[in-house]
């Protein structure tokens, strides 16, 4: 399986990055030999739609996995139409995750079901109920 | 003839002295370009009978043409489009409106449909003219375009800049005649203004300061001003009177016949400043 894992760093034993559209690096690695090859975040710096880049990156890397911290709302939408599967990380090296992963004690990511498409998706719903206390002076 | 008033800081009386001198200038426009909180109708009190939707054009896919090939999202410089297996996802909000995409559609999937995201509203006779961003739209600027065909020939437009020194700025500030910086004597004034002065000067616009809230001691700005050769073509005092009438939706030039006068005084040399001549 080929997993990529945001990096902080070019090798393995880096600390995963929790940023996605923003990490320093994209570790493309194979979990059976954990040979890793790191790609430069080309969108780290870009003004805007830095996850929708990344996520776009993912995709194009053709990898079966993602682990990675915060996904935001774009970049989930465009993965969510892909077949790559979805993993929050753990605060630790690139390698941990691996091996975590392989183990099946990462969490995946909640795409909230059927996909999205682009722009006007979204459906919530609201709740939330007040009751209002007076301070005990009133 | 076009007159920018722009500040740098926001809160150094752009609007004050836009509306104001709007108010005492024949045959005035006063165009609000700050689209994102347009202000003036506060003091003009226009009643807007005229409007027109600003559109903007972007991207749609026809996905039973499309080959996926990626063209679009590798193209788009604001990662505005992304390409998955089966699928091309747009982000409107994020596009400018460059055709970029479908300029590089082999397979023509792409066409360009309209988007609303403001409006331009005016009275009858084009005195007030506002932009206004509709809430959530991230870019303004396609709203400024439209509000520079309101302008009329043989008027003179008052240009209300949007605080700041980014695109929205100087898209407004293009083909103005002349601009006039606001500033206040504090620090944060001063620092803005030497952006906002360095702004006009790349862009080859003459310019003059008019000074707000100006109190016992104005060395702040007067010395930049001595430096950089900017005439003050104006100082309103900080004055409590102002601030009160202000709050309540007056402006100087209707609470009182001599800030009229002198605002009038201001607008009279405008013509002379855009043309050149020394205040």
């Amino acid at each position: 399986m080929r997993v990529i894992v945001t990096s902080t760093g070019p090798t393995i034993d880096s600390p995963m990055d929790p940023r996605f559209g923003r990490a320093e690096y994209f570790l493309i690695v194979d979990s059976e030999t954990m040979k890793a090859t790191a790609i430069d975040n080309a969108s780290r710096n870009a003004s805007g739609g830095a996850g929708i880049a990344a996520a776009q990156a993912v995709i194009d890397a053709r990898v079966d996995a993602l682990v990675t911290g915060h996904l935001g709302p774009n970049a989930l939408n465009v993965l969510r139409n892909s077949k790559v599967a979805l993993y929050e990380g753990i605060h630790s090296s690139v390698e941990d995750n691996l091996n975590q992963l392989k183990a099946g004690q990462l969490k995946p990511v909640a795409t909230g079901g059927q996909p999205q498409y682009g722009q006007g998706g979204g459906m919530g719903q609201g709740g939330g109920m007040g009751q209002g206390r007076r301070g005990g002076q009133l | 003839m076009r007159i920018a008033v722009l500040s740098g800081k926001g809160g150094t009386g752009k609007t004050t002295v836009a509306a104001s001198l709007a108010l005492v200038t024949t045959n005035s426009q006063y165009i609000d370009c700050d689209v994102e909180e347009p202000n003036g109708f506060l003091y003009l009190k226009p009643e807007f009978s005229r409007s027109s939707e600003v559109k903007v054009r972007v991207p749609l896919i026809d996905e039973s043409i499309c080959t996926h090939c990626g063209a679009c999202a590798r193209i788009c410089q604001f990662n505005a489009l992304a390409v998955t297996p089966n699928r091309v996802l747009t982000f409107p909000e994020l596009c400018h409106h460059c055709g970029a995409c479908s300029l590089v559609c082999e397979a023509g999937a792409i066409t360009e449909v309209d988007r609303r995201i403001g409006v331009i509203e005016a009275d009858a006779v084009g005195f007030a003219v506002q932009g206004r961003l509709d809430v959530g739209e991230p870019v303004g600027i396609p709203i400024l375009d439209d509000l520079k065909i309101w302008i009329e020939p043989g008027r003179t437009a008052i240009l209300d800049c949007p605080p700041g020194a980014s695109c929205a700025v100087v898209h407004s500030l293009e083909d103005c005649d002349f601009a006039i910086l606001v500033t206040e004597p504090t620090p944060f004034g001063l620092h803005d203004l030497k952006i906002a002065a360095e702004l006009v000067k790349t862009m080859g616009i003459p310019a003059g300061i008019v000074l707000n809230k100006a109190g016992k001691d104005n060395s702040i700005i007067e010395t930049f001003c001595t430096e950089q050769n900017l005439p003050i073509l104006l100082k309103i005092p900080y004055s409590r009177q102002i601030a009160t009438d202000y709050s309540n939706g007056i402006l100087p030039v209707q609470a009182s016949s001599e800030w009229a006068y002198l605002f009038g005084e201001l607008a009279a040399k405008l013509p002379g400043l855009a043309q050149g001549v020394k205040a």
